[in-house]
């Protein structure tokens, strides 16, 4: 197994972003909408936030680590038994689940900043604001935290449902290429 | 330079006003009148103090409202006051708490934009202290409530103005507002504390 991604597949690195950001973000997601139901006197009150922070700002650093990757090692070429509006929609996918991954760390990020405090990233390091204290942003973040994240939860499912189809639908290699699982199709010239 | 030309100001100023109290005890008139809450120069606060866990006590305040308040030197009691406050400007110094208290378990802005307090009677303690009754409206529930108020002083200002200002604080049970989340025994009650000054209109 490569490092780098091929015309054929995704690498290592690829791979392993992909799978721990998708747990981050389903983990961030149930979590979220769990932990601000909680009572005052809840033992989790304080340390699921303080979890929910700390991955949400590590999701952050590996969605930007993921971006750069891109540029250096590019994605492989689309499976071949893909369409063109589906390849152009899985495309279309991809772009706005970055753009709502980040969407949803900065609003995240401008709740907890918006008295001008730093956020703890557990208690490895610390992330300062960049606002100062800002009066009532806390409020607008948190609106605009909620909405992108429902709308990320099920954009990424659907990303999921498709990724499924083509596998059991298809019998392509779409999800096996994200899997590190040996390829169905022969696919020279780099073929593992 | 700049302190030095404010201390020249206000030295001048003082002065003035010395003349002007000096001229005749006349002029100390009668402080009847509207008042109108100092806003624009913010000698008004509205602030909160409930216990956290029994541990140590929370302060926090509004950083938004306006009111006023009629005062009849001749017979106080016949004094009144209004207030309406933005509840959405509740300030505890803590965006993450400040975001959860403007939610439906607390003030519920998006609902109840506005408290308000009129009063309907004052009953005077003594001199310079009395007890104001009056509606308060908050979270859509209106109760009657007693503020403890003290006539601080008033007379004119150093920039022409007539000011006059009160302290007073009342207590509130969270619960007859509709704010029943738990926040342990010892947080039941939170007491408010109001703080202002009027100019007279």
């Amino acid at each position: 197994m490569q490092w780098r991604n091929t015309w054929s597949r995704w690498g290592i690195v690829s791979v392993g972003l992909h799978w721990l950001m998708a747990a981050a973000v389903i983990g961030l997601f149930g979590v979220g909408l769990y932990m601000v139901d909680l009572g005052y006197m809840d033992p989790l009150r304080n340390v699921l936030p303080d979890w929910h922070r700390s991955v949400g700002l590590l999701l952050g650093a590996a969605l930007v680590l993921r971006l750069l990757w891109r540029f250096v090692s590019p994605p492989p070429a689309p499976v071949p038994e893909h369409t063109r509006v589906e390849h152009l929609s899985a495309h279309a996918v991809h772009w706005l689940l970055y753009g709502l991954m980040l969407a949803m760390v900065i609003s995240g990020y401008l709740i907890s900043t918006a008295d001008g405090r730093e956020v703890a990233v557990f208690d490895w390091f610390s992330v300062p604001a960049v606002t100062g204290d800002v009066q009532g942003m806390e409020d607008l973040a948190g609106d605009w935290h909620r909405w992108l994240g429902w709308t990320l939860i099920i954009l990424a499912g659907l990303h999921g449902l498709a990724a499924l189809k083509h596998h059991f639908w298809d019998r392509d290699d779409t999800l096996r290429r994200m899997l590190c699982m040996k390829l169905r199709q022969s696919r020279s010239p780099d073929r593992q | 330079m700049n302190h030095r030309t404010n201390l020249t100001r206000s030295f001048i100023a003082s002065a003035v006003t010395m003349a002007v109290l000096g001229t005749g005890q006349a002029l100390a008139a009668d402080p009847s009148g509207t008042y109108a809450f100092d806003r624009e120069g913010q000698h008004q606060f509205i602030q909160f103090r409930i216990s956290h866990l029994g541990f140590s006590t929370l302060y926090g305040r509004f950083n938004d409202f306006d009111g006023s308040f009629e005062y009849d030197a001749d017979n106080p009691e016949e004094s009144s006051v209004q207030v309406t406050v933005d509840t959405s400007s509740v300030d505890s110094n803590h965006s993450e708490r400040d975001k959860h208290l403007r939610e439906e378990d607390f003030l519920y802005v998006s609902e109840y934009p506005e408290a308000t307090f009129k009063s309907t009677s004052v009953e005077m303690e003594d001199e310079d202290t009395a007890t104001v009754t009056g509606d308060l409206t908050l979270r859509g529930v209106t109760r009657e409530i007693d503020l403890e108020m003290e006539l601080i002083n008033h007379g004119e200002d150093p920039w022409g103005n007539y000011r006059m200002g009160f302290e007073g604080t009342t207590t509130l049970t969270l619960e007859n507002y509709g704010i029943d989340y738990d926040l342990g025994p010892q947080a039941e009650e939170v007491t408010l504390m109001l703080s202002v000054e009027g100019i007279r209109q």
